[in-house]
């Protein structure tokens, strides 16, 4: 209703339809509304047993010994331990630190970490099971703040904590001496806490073993992590480990590392107990023990000369990893390139610190790291246009990266720039009337105070770097006989439209009616290694390979037609044709990056993506001056996304990652004590309902990037990434206050405001 | 297995209650069932939900507005007496749960579990509600801070049942508010409470002033210290920082996961003064 | 325990042990598994049937309680057409056309709750709307294209209503009995001085 786009709106009910940049209806779409979509805990297991997880329950110490109760019957219960596993125990990711089970004798590095397993015919046996086991451990100092990891006192990785360190020198000056001659600088330091994914359906894991084949159904975002990560703690050959995708019901992130410990646990079960082994988790534990976005403290320098011209940023970033490297370096990675923000600054310098702490390892969630930075530089850039007096979008103008600049890495912005676009259209939008906000409920009438922020911003879409390349990402097409083409791929749909989406772009390059489209299921036997579904590359990247093999199976089809003299007016003819006369045709692409794309890591100079998606989000707030609580009364987002291949879809993505974001800013809190997260449920880890989300205005921008499907470029991430900082202005508008930290609930407005008073307002 | 008792009138659930004193008695369900699959079945359960003699909802002989305790957020919110003559509990039955709870959860149910963050109980607090509980010795009533005595304690006997909650027959004719502060805007748990009625003299001076307040110590209360200092009183700024100051003496928060005490002491304090200046805007 | 209750229009009849939560029942012992769990305490309402048109969480209900009445699940929300084809309820059919549905999981719940509050309350305005929802936790949509839904689905029944020949309207208006119905938008009724 309110959001409003460029270029040709309108939407299609046609199931068929394929025009890209129409909203035609989703193809899980029907299946979901009538609960007929199966989830990994709804698919039928009548002989599956149920398994549990016991954990150590001190943050830091020594697994001394496991005892089975002798008075409890064990007769129906499988127990496993760290001296079942037949590879090697570890949940191999990046590097293989974390154990799928701790040994007996192990050291215990966070509260959460598995020590055992069992399952049992019912939940609640497995549950009984579990309190029969008696753990003896050993308790050492524990490190649970990033503080307590920098000053090493206790040592959990190295010498000094640091898990990954990564620096990033736009140049050779002497940064201090910069920062020394500049007209102002602004130093702040900004902390950002924990965030959990809150996907609506918790993880799990059906797993179960065929002769020598272990076959997992899971609730996952990348089959391939969960294939490469069994491969290793099973010790079995690849083709003796399938790994499929159930319908998942949310991941933003949260799916993309953890399914690799359950399916572990699962499938060690499974094997024990001689039969399927359903591992659920239920939501206190998921809240617990998986991952969740990394809090973060960021020191931002930064020098401007008198005109507002910025002149140099030294930036320190801080990410607390938790217990394991898991994906701590490829966050902090992404934190640290999107530091400096999409500004052109001559003298760059930012250095980024993963640290080691006994808590639960964090990782992947929307924005992988960037939102972190991103706040830290937007809130910077909203104390500049106040310190200068000078308008919020006139100093984004000025300093902003246009086609020609270059990043802090060096990277040559060559094409697809949406910054000007983006600060046009909303600030266009912001003139036009704004939606109707529903009152407060309550017969109490406390006065407001009303306040504004900006947000400017971009992301990266892709791996970082040379990941692509490494990667090698394929996709094939295949002609069946009905006529029909499968896409295999192992790009999963976690609620973000792939499976729409890839079927638009197929059906578009076959020219062919969306029906004719089948989407192989996601499964390690049946589809190549697409590479993983994060890092908002989907559509990008694997929806071009999707496009580039329908493509040249086109090609061979009308080759065929030829040498055949067969009619080439209709591909899904011909694809029967084929198959019947001579056999499957498929066709399978692989990555291929474009041509002049170059990044070192070791100096951590030249193109850190393929492209960059651009936004800016503008945010009313209103203040109840007696509560501090907060209402968002009007948010703009200006998202450039190159192509909409599917109007409604990219909307959603941008909706539902804003108010991701406007939670993280607001309400949403994991606090911690001795490592342990103290409001497991969603009673206390609240996240905001529909009343709390304020209509938005959605603004699509397409400035169209030559290498993405028909234009496109990443969406998923980037509304994540700065409606805080335009919160956190708007709150500073309002208030009068600096508020640094997240999220910024009314108890912390109330401090800020006890150093700060509020002039008295008249009732 | 747990045993089941559904009682079909209540007599018959006053004779199972005096027969099964550790049977559990359950309504909607909205609170005991949280975690119920955790913890040890209970013996026994007597399903109160839905009986019809516990849903009644008029006025007694007395002129005393009579609410059943079986009666649901959802009937409460669809009635005209309430909405005329208690609009504060009108108002907190909106802002319980959402929609799911509302058609559970139930007055009789809110009071029996007596949480510290029981939406409708400063409500009935600071509308001078009294609670009617039968027992095989008869009916006794209790005014509601008599009935809540501690963190989940109430004075229901083991052979007694919730059956009503009573209010004054002038109720309709107070200035009522309820301001819920929760931890998001809907389906969420309170860090502050405030409920508050009070007459009005002709003069503009408050009588029967009744402030309740839930989420700020262990058990609802009310605020005895404020009321005291505004009763009688023709309300003004000067009352209104008075009533301000005085209510955050009156309660002992705490810090605990969805809030601090400290922001709870002084947003009572200032929703307590927006109250009475909202008194003195009216009177103007 | 013997109960009987009406399932999505017909006799059901289990014998299970009271105290189970509805859910299970409903998902274990008789395979209806639209109905989610997302938290098993009553927040997200993944879980939400339909207990004689009113939605409650069904994590939250036990079993005994559902012993004579009538329960609705998703499975029961489409209607099968002459020739056995699934006709969509006009919140499903909603849901669908303005990608009110992304991962899923909560779209069952959001559907029975969203058909039942529109048919108390055909006249629910975005912000009412969003009140009725708020028992119903989804993280992907932001709520957005949810709301665009059901206003479409709002004004759908609207139209129904005032056409008393259509066929299947459902929004008679006559169980209008939220007092908030008549003016949704009210300001709160609280302080009368």
């Amino acid at each position: 209703m309110s959001s409003a786009s460029t270029g040709t709106g309108n939407s299609s009910r046609s199931s068929d339809s394929t025009g890209i940049g129409d909203s035609p209806d989703r193809v899980d779409g029907v299946p979901k509304v009538t609960g007929a979509a199966l989830y990994v805990d709804d698919l039928p297991a009548p002989d599956a047993w149920h398994g549990a997880t016991l954990r150590s329950e001190i943050p830091h110490g020594r697994f001394v010994a496991l005892e089975r109760d002798p008075d409890f019957d064990w007769s129906d219960v499988v127990v496993v331990t760290a001296s079942d596993i037949g590879g090697r125990n570890t949940v191999a990711l990046l590097i293989e630190d974390q154990p799928a089970l701790v040994p007996v004798g192990g050291t215990i590095m966070h509260r959460e970490e598995a020590l055992a397993l069992v399952a049992a015919p019912t939940r609640a046996r497995a549950r009984a099971a579990l309190k029969a086991l008696r753990v003896t451990t050993e308790a050492l100092p524990a490190v649970t703040t990033l503080d307590a990891a920098f000053a090493a006192d206790v040592k959990l990785h190295g010498s000094d904590n640091v898990l990954k360190q990564l620096e990033i020198h736009r140049d050779d000056a002497d940064i201090e001496a910069v920062l020394a001659g500049c007209a102002h600088v602004i130093d702040s330091t900004y902390e950002t806490g924990a965030q959990e994914q809150m996907y609506i359906e918790p993880q799990g894991v059906l797993a179960e073993w065929r002769g020598d084949t272990c076959r997992v159904v899971g609730s996952l975002q990348c089959p391939y992590y969960v294939h490469k990560a069994l491969v290793i703690l099973l010790g079995l050959p690849e083709d003796q480990v399938v790994v499929t995708q159930a319908v998942t019901g949310g991941g933003f992130g949260g799916k993309e590392e953890y399914p690799s410990m359950i399916a572990g646990h699962a499938a060690l079960l499974a094997k024990a107990a001689k039969r399927p082994v359903k591992l659920i988790y239920d939501r206190a534990e998921d809240i617990a023990a998986t991952t969740k976005r990394h809090p973060s403290r960021v020191r931002h320098r930064l020098g401007l000369d008198t005109n507002g011209q910025l002149v140099a940023a030294d930036i320190d970033v801080a990410l607390d990893g938790g217990a394991y490297v898991t994906l701590s370096p490829v966050v902090l990675s992404r934190a640290i390139l999107h530091a400096s923000g999409p500004y052109r600054i001559p003298h760059v310098r930012i250095v980024g610190r993963a640290m080691a702490t006994n808590t639960p390892p964090h990782g992947a969630f929307r924005g992988f790291g960037a939102p972190q930075t991103t706040f830290a530089y937007e809130r910077q850039m909203q104390k500049a246009a106040r310190l200068l007096g000078v308008d919020a979008f006139a100093l984004r103008r000025q300093n902003m990266l246009r086609v020609g600049d270059s990043t802090a890495t060096g990277q040559v912005l060559s094409e697809s720039v949406g910054s000007q676009e983006v600060l046009d259209r909303l600030e266009d939008a912001l003139a036009q009337a704004a939606p109707p906000v529903p009152a407060r409920l309550g017969s109490l009438r406390s006065p407001v105070r009303r306040g504004r922020g900006l947000a400017f911003y971009f992301h990266g879409s892709g791996f970082t770097g040379s990941g692509e390349e490494r990667l090698a990402g394929r996709v094939s097409v295949a002609c069946l006989a009905s006529g029909d083409f499968e896409v295999r791929s192992s790009s999963t749909d976690i609620g973000q439209g792939m499976l729409t989406i890839f079927t638009q772009i197929a059906a578009q390059a076959l020219d062919v009616p969306a029906s004719r489209i089948k989407l192989s299921e996601p499964s390690t036997e049946r589809v190549p290694d697409s590479g993983p579904t994060v890092a908002s590359r989907t559509c990008m990247i694997v929806g071009k390979l999707v496009e580039r093999a329908c493509t040249a199976l086109a090609q061979r089809l009308r080759d065929f037609a030829t040498e055949s003299s067969l009619d080439a007016s209709d591909l899904s003819v011909l694809a029967a044709q084929h198959v019947a006369q001579r056999g499957e045709l498929s066709e399978t692409c692989e990555h291929e990056s474009p041509p002049g794309v170059q990044w070192s890591d070791e100096t951590y100079t030249g193109a850190a993506y393929p492209v960059f998606g651009w936004a800016a989000c503008l945010v009313d707030v209103a203040v109840d001056e007696d509560t501090h609580e907060v209402t968002v009364e009007r948010c703009l987002h200006a998202v450039d996304v190159g192509r909409a291949i599917h109007r409604r879809i990219v909307e959603g993505q941008i909706e539902g990652g804003t108010l991701q974001a406007l939670g993280w800013a607001l309400l949403e809190s994991v606090p911690y004590e001795d490592g342990r997260v103290l409001n497991p449920s969603m009673t206390d880890c609240i996240i905001p309902t529909s009343a709390d989300a304020p209509d938005m205005e959605t603004l699509l921008v397409e400035v169209p990037y030559a290498h993405g499907p028909h234009g496109a470029k990443g969406v998923g991430e980037i509304p994540m990434d700065g409606p805080a900082a335009a919160v956190a202005g708007a709150l500073e508008d309002a208030l009068g206050i600096a508020a640094d930290e997240l999220p910024l609930l009314p108890e912390v407005l109330e401090h800020l405001l006890a150093d700060a008073p509020l002039d008295e307002a008249p009732a | 297995m747990t045993d089941w008792i559904r009682p079909a009138n209540l007599a018959e659930a006053l004779s199972a209650r005096a027969a099964h004193g550790d049977y559990m008695l359950l309504a909607g369900g909205t609170d005991l069932m949280v975690g119920a699959s955790e913890r040890a079945a209970p013996a026994g359960v007597i399903d109160l939900f839905g009986l019809d003699e516990l849903c009644a909802l008029g006025r007694d002989d007395d002129g005393r507005l009579r609410l059943g305790a079986g009666l649901t957020y959802e009937r409460l919110l669809a009635d005209p007496l309430v909405r005329a003559e208690l609009p504060a509990l009108h108002d907190a039955s909106r802002e319980v749960g959402a929609l799911q709870i509302q058609a559970r959860g139930t007055l009789g149910g809110n009071l029996g579990t007596c949480s510290p963050v029981g939406d409708t109980l400063p409500v009935l607090l600071a509308l001078d509600a009294e609670i009617e509980l039968r027992g095989p010795s008869g009916t006794r009533r209790l005014p509601v801070d008599a009935f809540c005595l501690g963190y989940r304690e109430t004075a229901l006997a083991d052979d007694e049942l919730i059956v009503a909650v009573r209010f004054p027959a002038d109720i309709g004719r107070r200035s009522q508010v309820w301001r819920k502060v929760g931890t998001r805007r809907a389906q969420s748990i309170s860090k502050v409470m405030l409920a508050a009625s009070t007459a009005r003299a002709d003069d503009g001076a408050l009588r029967n002033v009744r402030v309740g307040l839930g989420a700020i110590a262990a058990q609802p209360l009310r605020a005895r210290e404020t009321e005291a200092v505004l009763e009688g009183r023709v309300p003004d700024d000067a009352l209104a920082d008075i009533a301000a100051q005085t209510v955050q003496t009156d309660i002992a928060p705490i810090d605990d996961v969805r809030s601090r005490a400290d922001y709870r002491r002084a947003i009572t304090g200032r929703l307590v003064r927006r109250w009475v200046l909202q008194l003195a805007d009216a009177q103007r | 325990m013997k109960l009987r209750f009406q399932l999505n229009g017909a006799p059901t009849e289990v014998d299970v042990d009271p105290m189970r939560r509805s859910l299970d029942v409903l998902r274990e012992d008789l395979t209806l598994t639209g109905s989610k769990e997302g938290c098993g305490e009553g927040e997200c309402g993944a879980c939400t049937v339909l207990i004689d048109g009113a939605p409650v969480n069904s994590c939250l209900v036990p079993v005994a309680q559902l012993g004579g009445h009538d329960v609705q699940t998703i499975e029961g929300l489409a209607q099968l057409g002459p020739d056995g084809e699934q006709l969509l309820d006009d919140v499903q059919r909603a849901l669908v056309t303005h990608g009110g549905t992304q991962c899923g999981i909560c779209t069952p719940g959001i559907a029975l709750c969203a058909s039942a509050a529109l048919k108390r309350e055909p006249a629910a305005d975005r912000g009412r709307l969003r009140e009725l929802l708020a028992g119903n936790l989804c993280r992907c949509t932001g709520y957005q294209l949810i709301i665009d839904a059901l206003v479409t689905a709002a004004a759908e029944r609207g139209r129904a209503a005032h056409e008393p020949s259509a066929p299947g309207g459902g929004a008679d208006g006559s169980s209008a009995h939220d007092s908030t119905v008549r003016d949704p938008n009210a300001p709160p009724s609280g302080d009368r001085a």
